[in-house]
């Protein structure tokens, strides 16, 4: 059961802990900019994609924006541990509220700061690329939001699944060389896939993230690797499983 | 009706049993305090009754609710004041008070009213809308009890609630939980090391050793116990002098705990003189001896022995007990 209450409660607090904290909202938005800016138009400028159509800026914009809702995602579910340590994760799970609640309320308000971040890209990368070389039209803007969402819901669950696994934050490099950057890596962010090695290519195609990147280039280029339904399909039927995996780690602890 | 009932409680982790099968009741309206040194299963009893920890066996009726079978009610029915701090450090005062009060499902109305009444009952309200980190150790604490107050619960668990605070603070902690009590008629159960605490808040008192109630009584009567007065002493070889002060007559018990004596006598200004000689023709020598009306730990040491300070000391065991009973 779900109490639409205590699913608020959760996303206010979160909220005010993102608007109160200048010093992480600025981190969190400089690093994908400053990708975008080095990768996208320095490296773009003496590299270029064989046989495309458009420019590295362009392919790499979609990639940065997926980075952006990864990172921010997974740290704001990790951050869970931390309530843990502070001691307040103890002042939620003794009210008399479902767990369910709280997990789903802790999502809503993670993935509303991830996609607002992501929003906040979108906006730098049409400023950079310039509004002709893009697809920009309400449906594809639209299609483009609900992919940064799934993409925040699922990262989100990642995070609060590690965060029922781990009790302190001494594993957190671990996460990030093992699990983070590899996502991020063969995501298809920064370079097709298509033209891997095989074997590179096997191993991006469990990575949940490839589908999300490319849907987002899809609905911003026009140009993917798999058509939209496809990436959209296999994103919602891996944020479900997470959403559901996450929910029941966090309704075991004691 | 009691606020609390308890039957055969018992909670073992990994088949160390940390709660040994406890027995008590609480009237509505009483402070009851659980006593005792760290790691004897006070806060396992609290974790078990706030719904925090499953028990091993026995039952508990809260409120009236079984803490089996109605979880929330239970819940909905107690406030708590944890053993560590556990305030959202980046929210406001009135912010941490507003997220509980939000999640007790009380009204937008209500919480306002509430939540100005509680600052000022633990007199925070300048401080309201500061954020948590920079608020003082007991500043921490008192926003802690307001919290516990905002639903407006039956009972009041409060698990050591002015450890670490100095005498000053610990004080004024103290006057608030006694007014709570006093104005709204709330039960409350605390656990506490401090013997000074025990007999200032309690009703009744649980001295709870290795998971056991060794004794229960209001503080007055588990003194009477002892009879009198004690008299402290501390001796070179203390099993000499308890060999020769046992014999005397006018005394009515003696307990040795590390290198003192405890003697417990009707009339101790007249015996202590008495001891002092008895002791220097036997050729024992006594280093300090001190007279006064009993304590808590005289109840103690009378009990198990041993001095609940004593235990301060282990506390490389203490950690390895919480850590169990922590939340992972």
């Amino acid at each position: 059961m779900i109490e639409f209450r205590v699913v608020y409660t959760m996303w206010l607090r979160e909220m005010k802990r993102w608007w109160r904290s200048k010093p992480r909202m600025i981190g969190s938005l400089s690093m994908p900019i400053l990708w975008l800016v080095v990768m996208g138009i320095g490296l773009g400028s003496s590299f270029s994609i064989p046989n495309a159509a458009f420019n590295y800026l362009v392919f790499v914009s979609p990639g940065i924006i997926g980075m952006s809702l990864l990172f921010t995602s997974i740290f704001s579910g990790v951050s869970v541990i931390w309530d843990r340590q502070f001691g307040f994760l103890k002042e939620i799970l003794v009210s008399p509220v479902s767990r369910t609640s709280i997990v789903i309320g802790k999502m809503v308000g993670s993935s509303t700061v991830s996609l607002i971040t992501g929003l906040v890209i979108l906006f730098i990368v049409i400023l950079l690329n310039g509004v002709s070389s893009l697809v920009l039209n309400p449906i594809s803007l639209l299609q483009t939001v609900a992919f940064m969402s799934l993409i925040s819901f699922s990262f989100v669950s990642v995070g609060l699944v590690i965060a029922s696994k781990l009790t302190n934050m001494e594993g957190f490099q671990m996460i990030m060389s093992l699990l983070v950057m590899p996502t991020f890596f063969l995501s298809g962010a920064m370079f097709p896939i298509e033209n891997a090695p095989q074997w590179m290519k096997a191993v991006a195609h469990i990575d949940p993230l490839m589908y999300g990147v490319d849907g987002m280039r899809s609905s911003l280029t026009g140009i993917s690797q798999y058509p939209m339904m496809v990436d959209f399909t296999i994103l919602v039927a891996f944020c479900v499983v997470m959403v559901a995996l996450a929910s029941h780690l966090f309704s075991r602890i004691e | 009706m009691n606020a609390i009932e308890v039957k055969g409680l018992a909670k073992k982790f990994n088949g160390f049993a940390a709660v040994d099968g406890i027995n008590f009741e609480i009237k509505e309206g009483e402070i009851f305090g659980l006593l005792g040194p760290n790691g004897a299963g006070k806060t396992t009893t609290i974790s078990m009754l706030s719904t925090i920890l499953k028990p091993t066996s026995g039952s508990a009726t809260i409120n009236g609710f079984n803490l089996a079978t109605q979880q929330n009610d239970v819940r909905m029915s107690i406030g708590i004041v944890f053993q560590d701090p556990s305030l959202d450090d980046e929210l406001t005062g009135r912010e941490n008070l507003d997220f509980h009060g939000r999640l007790y499902g009380v009204s937008s109305k209500e919480r306002k009213e509430k939540i100005k009444a509680v600052l000022e009952l633990v007199e925070l309200e300048e401080k309201a809308d500061s954020q948590v980190k920079t608020y003082s150790g007991g500043m921490k604490r008192r926003l802690e009890l307001a919290r516990g107050l905002i639903h407006m619960p039956k009972i009041l668990f409060l698990d050591e609630p002015t450890i670490g605070l100095d005498p000053q603070t610990r004080r004024k902690l103290w006057e608030y939980i006694k007014r709570i009590n006093s104005e709204k008629g709330t039960t409350m159960i605390l656990t506490t090391h401090y013997m000074e605490e025990a007999d200032f808040l309690c009703n009744r008192i649980a001295i709870v050793d290795k998971g056991k109630i060794i004794a229960s009584n209001t503080p007055e009567k588990l003194k009477q116990v002892l009879g009198g007065d004690v008299i402290t002493l501390e001796a070179s070889e203390p099993e000499s002098l308890k060999k020769v002060v046992g014999k005397m007559a006018g005394i009515n018990e003696v307990t040795i705990f590390g290198d003192k004596l405890n003697v417990t006598a009707n009339n101790g200004s007249t015996v202590l003189p008495r001891i002092i000689k008895v002791a220097h023709d036997n050729g024992v020598s006594i280093r300090s001896a001190t007279l006064k009306s009993p304590s808590l730990e005289d109840v103690f040491i009378h009990y198990t022995g041993r001095a609940i300070r004593e235990e301060e000391a282990d506390s490389k065991n203490a950690m390895r007990l919480r850590m169990r009973v922590g939340w992972r």
